[in-house]
């Protein structure tokens, strides 16, 4: 598994998505259930503090800096 | 019987002009007549053709625009919206752009001359459109970093989807200079390969203001991008050729990017709705553990030696018990019979005897007399009664 701190938005809500359902449907021995709760808490805090902390960021592609190849 | 007030009568009528999609944004060609240009700047006048007419009124921001030198009789295509005035209780069309029919300035003529073309060649197909990713990473936007739209996009992104990251591409939004800018924007940000959708935008303003959306180079760069393009030019009721060759067509700007990301607020409450499904789960695997634990458990009770050790320390004691209960049954019958015994005991003693009126006779030396031979004549004799005693003389 990933580590939850560098994941997207999208790669983290996907996984705690699946977890959550991988939960409902399976009887999974106890020390999975505990390992998939502590990942999934953590993946919805992750998600959270990306919604709520994040900046939107900005940046400029102009002809100068597309024309010289280094786009960022 | 309901009865209305004109003006709300009135109003209720121009509802429903305002609500009709077609009266909101149309091309009507007519002959001009009773053209008044009045001080205010507003322009009054009439189209008609040989069957109606239609009262028509061009505000004065529009009209500054208007180059064509007007005469009554013209044979005019009028733009703008057909709507109420409700101080006169009359339909009128709001104009926006006035172009002579078969004059150089043809507006609407391209305009339905490319959009065939464009249509005819495939451009527009549905089949074209490429879908939004839900979560984009990163957004481009082609638009002018000094106009309104560019502020609009921001503002909303900001507020639903501060996770994105915008990339500008800016370019000239208005005038000749326009459209191969916008090309050559788009083409910017193709040639990155972290854009997850493209937005093209600009601000309401006139139908001129507007044309180099209808720009065939514009709408064939929208329509060969290889990154989705969402197209948010003017207002709700303006439609360009750029609308019709993108994957995705909104009405404004901001409308654009709220399509282009999801809802923050939206996301919250998914990101609760997941938490609740995910501690329920795992509460209610735990309480099932906990119950086969439970029953576990008190099977394990049932065949413990410690609960065996128990009942046999239960039947000890009980037996305990009864052997204390039968011990001290004999106890009383001993005590009773001894009692029995030491009663007969004292019946047969001398004390006994005296008492049920025998007497012991005794002589002086203390002799106890059994038979007459032992006595003489006057000899004194002691008798001993039951309590105390009596001294005699014996006669004979």
């Amino acid at each position: 598994m990933d580590e939850i701190e560098k994941l997207s938005y999208e790669a983290a809500y996907e996984e705690l998505e699946a977890l959550v359902a991988q939960m409902e449907n399976s009887e999974l021995p106890l020390e999975t259930s505990v390992a998939l709760y502590e990942r999934g808490q953590k993946l919805a805090a992750h998600c959270q503090a990306l919604l709520e902390e994040a900046e939107l960021k900005i940046k400029l592609v102009d002809e100068a800096s597309a024309d010289g190849g280094a786009p960022d | 019987m309901q009865t209305f007030s004109v003006r709300d009568i009135t109003r209720y009528i121009r509802g429903l002009f305002d609500a009709d999609s077609q009266l909101s944004a149309l091309w009507v060609r007519g002959e001009l007549s009773n053209l008044t240009k009045a001080r205010s700047g507003h322009w009054y006048f009439t189209i008609k053709d040989a069957e109606a007419q239609l009262r028509c009124v061009m505000f004065r921001n529009a009209a500054r625009t208007v180059r064509l030198d007007l005469r009554a009789g013209d044979e005019i295509l009028v733009h703008g919206r057909v709507s109420v005035y409700e101080a006169r209780g009359e339909y009128q069309l709001y104009a926006d752009t006035i172009e002579a029919v078969g004059g150089a300035g043809d507006l609407h003529r391209q305009f339905e001359a490319l959009k065939a073309k464009l249509e005819a060649e495939g451009l527009f197909d549905p089949a074209r459109k490429r879908a939004i990713p839900a979560f984009p990473r990163r957004l481009g936007i082609v638009s002018s970093p000094t106009a309104a739209a560019w502020h609009d996009i921001t503002n909303v992104l900001r507020r639903r989807f501060p996770l994105v990251e915008v990339v500008l591409s800016p370019t000239l939004v208005q005038g000749v200079e326009a459209p191969p800018q916008i090309a050559r924007a788009l083409e910017r940000l193709n040639r990155r390969d972290d854009i997850d959708a493209i937005i093209l935008a600009r601000g309401g303003g006139s139908l001129e203001d507007l044309w180099c959306f209808n720009d065939e180079r514009v709408a064939r760069a929208v329509a060969s991008s290889r990154i989705p393009v969402i197209s948010g030019v003017g207002h709700e009721i303006d439609f360009t050729i750029v609308d019709f060759a993108a994957d995705l067509r909104a009405p404004t700007p901001s409308a654009a990017a709220e399509l282009a990301t999801p809802n923050r607020d939206d996301l919250l409450l998914d990101l609760d709705r997941l938490r609740a499904g995910l501690t329920g789960s795992f509460g209610a695997a735990l309480t099932d553990r906990i119950r086969a634990l439970d029953r576990l458990r008190s099977t394990l009770v049932f065949v413990s030696p410690r609960r065996r050790i128990a009942l046999a320390q239960r039947d000890l004691a009980a037996g305990g018990l009864r052997l204390g209960r039968a011990t001290s049954l004999k106890l009383e019958r001993l005590r009773e019979r001894l009692a029995n015994r030491s009663k007969a005991l004292e019946t047969a003693s001398p004390q006994h005897i005296l008492g049920r009126g025998y007497a012991l006779v005794r002589n002086e030396r203390g002799q106890l007399i059994r038979e007459a031979a032992q006595v003489s004549e006057n000899e004194r004799l002691n008798v001993q009664l039951s309590k105390d005693r009596i001294m005699v003389r014996v006669e004979e």
